[in-house]
């Protein structure tokens, strides 16, 4: 780095909050997703004028900035794909206060995840949005990626549950965006904008979360069955009987019998296919519901159908959907995760699809997911040092993405664009789609210093997983 | 640092012994909430997922093995709670190690008198029971004299004493060499005989608390063991093979195997959770000698903690109430690595009187880490005395641990918190000798 710009830079933060050594950069060069890209500088700022500062230095001086939180993006989000400086967001200071009468928790970005939901927990309230990585990933990953889990069937994205923020731009004015009520249409929503942005539009230094009584009572059933179709009927028919589950999560048979051979659960892996359901509110009403999804279940051609008696055997249903991922792990060194997603009644014919491609490619192609809202999770577990093998994976995924978008789905239901997915925007948006959001970019950051490289592809971007 | 050396460099070394597995890390991040050394010092160099990152860019050649490794692994505690949360399993108290030992390989010419010393210790020190044995004796002589308390209260000393000092004044009181338990005999079981426990006394265990060790031999008696204490044992090669000894800790670990296999015991325990890791994990040491490798599975699987063994044959039978509430704060390694959690704590909770409170993050590092307070002075204070708030907070007027590195943080830690309540600090077996035997 220049040393007249670092200069600058120890004006503005203590030596201790400059990251320069190689060893140190390097530690802030990579996310969970896979790819590497040595930044030139790591900051830790520890205050919203600090960030202001860097912002506007960066933009007289044209350094690119990627703000960056617990790095567990599955899509390259927080990669310094062009050089410059990660703006560490997980080391600010932290705050978080929950506001018991209006429903309200105040928390600055660096707060993990699932401290909101134990702060919350504790009053009686509940914060939905649940990633599996909540335990890790800051709020403000949260944010920027849209992030939700399982229980986005019933309760939603993080959009949801964010009604204002204090935001420095990509100029460095800091603004602040909605406010403190649930209920807000004073112009243009630029909440909403910004949540799910990828930190393109600005970095976030607070947030106002909304929070809901937290249901009284929960049931789980696990249910599986020969045929993956039925499961996918399954699903279709209890959502149109009037119930909606807090949450329905499908294994394919490749996931049933990793987990098997990882840790025994006593799962049936001659199933082509399990379902998790849960249904939760009012505990008479979560009885006859659970009663009827089971039913549902069973008419539609399920194997077996047990609901979960009690605590210990509703934590071993949902242990066995959480082992999926280290599980297939073992499968291969180098696992490629998408989370394409399709509205939900094509999700037979997604799975069909999927069916195909693993057959086309030869690879180990394995899906689970959120089937309750269509957004399934296909995993291509590969080895990244062999060439051959990820040239079949590269095409797989193209594929992956283009049956998406052809049942009138989406490339991703909840991980990002980030680099990886870039080259595909086109495909969903359509030019013109793509270049009302340029356009957006443009206007806010004219000088294109945050998070370059992500969400648009740079010219001549076309391969996703090889480099 | 070329010369034509025939042996590996730190690189070679990385990418025969660690590359693969440092691949195998998916860079999710589990593993960062459960690391002291990232949660105190803010920085993914200093995260379990950093340093592995960092060992993979060594072993490829794109960062060098002293000048950016080194720190990073040093400042390891070596406590192994990234493994725990690891949910692809990847093996970091071997990755830990292997760069040790190419650290080691590359600093070997241009090494610091304090590395010198330090290799010099643990090469010439202890892996000799003898010398050992001689080095305990002067320590008693030295407090005996009166030395110790002087030191403790030599205030002006303390502002820019080292480390050494510092640990120096938290060691108890040592046995006279005359009290020590001979090596070699076979001491009856009270009661019926339940069967035969080699004990393995470990060598700090041995020199600086030998009363912990009588306690040990006792209660295994107590509850129907008959205790043989193997003549021929050695050190168990933990300090060694933190260090990048790998040699010398093979060797010590044969040398043990020979030892033991021979007492003819169904149970080798231990009361050291750093030892009782080590010890455990032998036959890790001889992927390349697979006869080794054999004799080596077949003693770990007889290796036992105290506690556990105290679980199994027991429970003791108590004469005496304890008072006051106890709280317990798991070594590392007998958590992380002998997997052994529940015990400890079964056996504190069953004590008449006691009031057990189970304290937050009792699964966390004291930031003992080996001798990483040794090393790393500082980094390590400030882990212990967020550790000592945590106490506090419990009201307890007895803390539990399980190891002597720990023990010796935790009575550092007591003394750090001069004007509150006193603090007694006890390993397990201290505590239930006091409670149970005459
Ligand atoms: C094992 C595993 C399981 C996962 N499961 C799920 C899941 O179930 N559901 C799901 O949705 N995701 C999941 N993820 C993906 C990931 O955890 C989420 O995307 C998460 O929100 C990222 O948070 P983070 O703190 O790690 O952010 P990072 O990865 O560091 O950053 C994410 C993005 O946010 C930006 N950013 C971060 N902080 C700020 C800020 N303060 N201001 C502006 N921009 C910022 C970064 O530039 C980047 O673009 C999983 C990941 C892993 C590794
Ligand atoms: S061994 Fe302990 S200190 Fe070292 S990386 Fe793992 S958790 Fe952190
Ligand atoms: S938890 Fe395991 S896989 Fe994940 S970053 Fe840590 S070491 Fe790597």
């Amino acid at each position: 780095m220049d040393s007249n710009i670092l200069k600058e830079i120890e004006g503005i933060f203590p030596k201790h909050r400059i990251l320069t050594e190689l060893s140190e950069r390097y530690s802030y060069s990579f996310d969970a997703s896979f790819g590497q890209y040595l930044p030139e500088l790591v900051v830790q700022p520890q205050s919203v004028e600090q960030i202001a500062r860097l912002v506007r230095l960066a933009n007289e001086r044209r350094i690119p900035l990627y703000p960056r939180g617990s790095a567990t993006s599955l899509s390259g989000g927080p990669l310094p794909v062009q050089g410059g400086i990660v703006v560490d967001m997980s080391q600010y200071p932290k705050r978080l206060e929950v506001d018991r009468e209006n429903l309200l928790a105040v928390v600055t970005p660096s707060v993990i995840t699932a401290e909101i939901h134990k702060k919350a927990e504790e009053v009686g309230l509940f914060y939905p949005p649940d990633p599996s990585s909540s335990h890790v990933s800051t709020i403000g990953g949260n944010l920027l990626e849209n992030s939700s889990g399982p229980k986005g069937l019933k309760y939603g994205t993080t959009k949801e549950y964010v009604i204002g923020m204090e935001v420095v731009t990509p100029t460095g004015e800091v603004i602040r965006v909605g406010g403190k009520t649930v209920k807000n249409v004073t112009g243009y929503d630029l909440t909403r904008l910004i949540v799910g942005s990828e930190g393109t539009l600005g970095i976030v230094t607070e947030a106002t979360l909304r929070l809901i009584p937290r249901p009284p009572a929960r049931r789980t059933l696990l249910a599986h069955f020969p045929r993956l179709k039925d499961a996918g009927y399954a699903i279709t028919r209890i959502l149109s009987s009037g119930i909606l589950p807090a949450a329905m999560e499908l294994m394919d048979n490749a996931c049933i019998r990793a987990v098997e051979s990882y840790r025994p659960h006593g799962l049936p892996t001659d199933a082509e296919a399990l379902l998790i359901i849960e249904v939760d509110g009012h505990p008479a009403a979560v009885k006859e519901e659970i009663r009827r999804c089971e039913e549902l279940c069973l008419l539609q051609g399920a194997g077996g159908c047990r609901v979960a008696e009690d605590k210990a055997e509703r934590e071993k249903i949902w242990m066995a959907r959480k082992l999926v991922s280290p599980a297939i792990t073992r499968m291969g060194p180098t696992k490629i995760s998408e989370d394409a997603t399709v509205p939900r009644e094509k999700i037979p014919e997604m799975m069909e699809r999927l069916k195909r491609i693993r057959e086309k490619y030869q690879l180990q192609l394995v899906v689970f997911g959120h089937a309750g809202d269509g957004n399934l999770h296909p995993n291509i577990i590969a080895d990244e040092r062999n060439r051959e093998e990820m040239e079949r994976v590269e095409k797989a995924v193209g594929e992956i993405f283009e049956a998406a978008v052809s049942l009138g789905g989406t490339l991703s239901g909840e991980h990002g664009i980030g680099i990886l997915k870039a080259p595909y925007m086109e495909m969903e948006l359509g030019q013109e789609g793509v270049m009302m959001m340029k356009k957006i970019k443009e206007a806010w950051d004219p000088n294109h210093i945050l998070n370059p490289g992500k969400i648009f592809p740079t010219p001549g971007q076309t391969k996703v997983v090889l480099r | 640092m070329t010369g034509g050396r025939a042996f590996k460099s730190g690189r070679e070394l990385l990418e025969e012994q660690a590359w693969d597995s440092a691949l195998r890390c998916v860079q999710c991040g589990y593993c960062l909430p459960v690391c002291p050394t990232y949660c105190s010092m803010g920085k993914e160099s200093a995260s379990p997922r950093g340093r592995i990152n960092l060992v993979k860019l060594a072993a490829e050649g794109k960062v060098d093995v002293l000048q950016d490794l080194s720190e990073p692994i040093d400042l390891c505690l070596g406590c192994r709670a990234c493994e725990t949360a690891c949910p692809v399993q990847v093996p970091y108290g071997h990755i830990l190690e292997a760069a040790k030992e190419a650290i080691v390989a590359e600093r070997a010419e241009g090494a610091t008198w304090e590395e010198r010393l330090r290799a010099g210790i643990l090469r010439h020190l202890f892996p000799y029971p003898r010398r050992l044995r001689l080095a305990g004796g002067l320590l008693w002589l030295f407090q005996r004299a009166g030395l110790h308390s002087l030191l403790r209260n030599a205030q002006f000393l303390a502002k820019r004493a080292p480390a050494p000092f510092h640990l120096g004044t938290a060691l108890p009181r040592v046995e006279a060499p005359f009290r020590r338990m001979r090596r070699g005999s076979l001491l009856p079981a009270r009661g019926p005989k339940k069967g035969r426990a080699a004990f393995f006394a470990g060598c700090i265990m041995d020199e600086i608390f030998h009363g912990v060790n009588r306690s040990t031999v006792d209660l295994l008696r107590h509850v129907g063991l008959e205790v043989t204490i193997p003549k021929a044992q050695r050190c168990c090669g933990a300090l060694h093979a933190h260090q990048g000894m790998r040699a010398q800790a093979k060797r010590l670990a044969k040398a043990n195997i020979c030892a033991f296999e021979a007492s003819g015991a169904e149970v080798y325990v231990n009361n050291a959770g750093g030892c009782g890791a080590m010890l455990r994990e032998y036959d890790r040491l001889f992927q390349d000698e697979p006869e080794w490798r054999e004799r080596a599975a077949r003693f770990v699987e007889k290796i036992r903690d105290i506690s556990e063994v105290l679980v199994h044959y027991g429970p003791p039978t108590y004469r005496k109430a304890w008072e006051g509430v106890i709280v317990y704060q798991d070594s590392c390694h007998l958590r992380n690595v002998q997997k052994v959690v529940e015990e400890p704590r079964q056996l504190l909770r069953s004590i008449p009187g006691a009031v057990y409170v189970e304290m937050e993050d009792s699964d966390r590092c004291c930031g003992s880490g080996g001798i990483y307070n040794l090393l790393h002075f500082e980094e390590s204070i400030k882990i212990l005395d967020d550790k000592m708030k945590v106490v506090a907070k419990t009201g307890a007027s007895t803390l539990v641990t399980t190891n002597p590195g720990c023990h010796l943080q935790m009575r550092l830690g007591a003394e750090r918190r001069k004007g509150s309540a006193p603090l007694r600090v006890r390993h397990l077996v201290e505590v239930l000798a006091e409670v149970c035997l005459e």
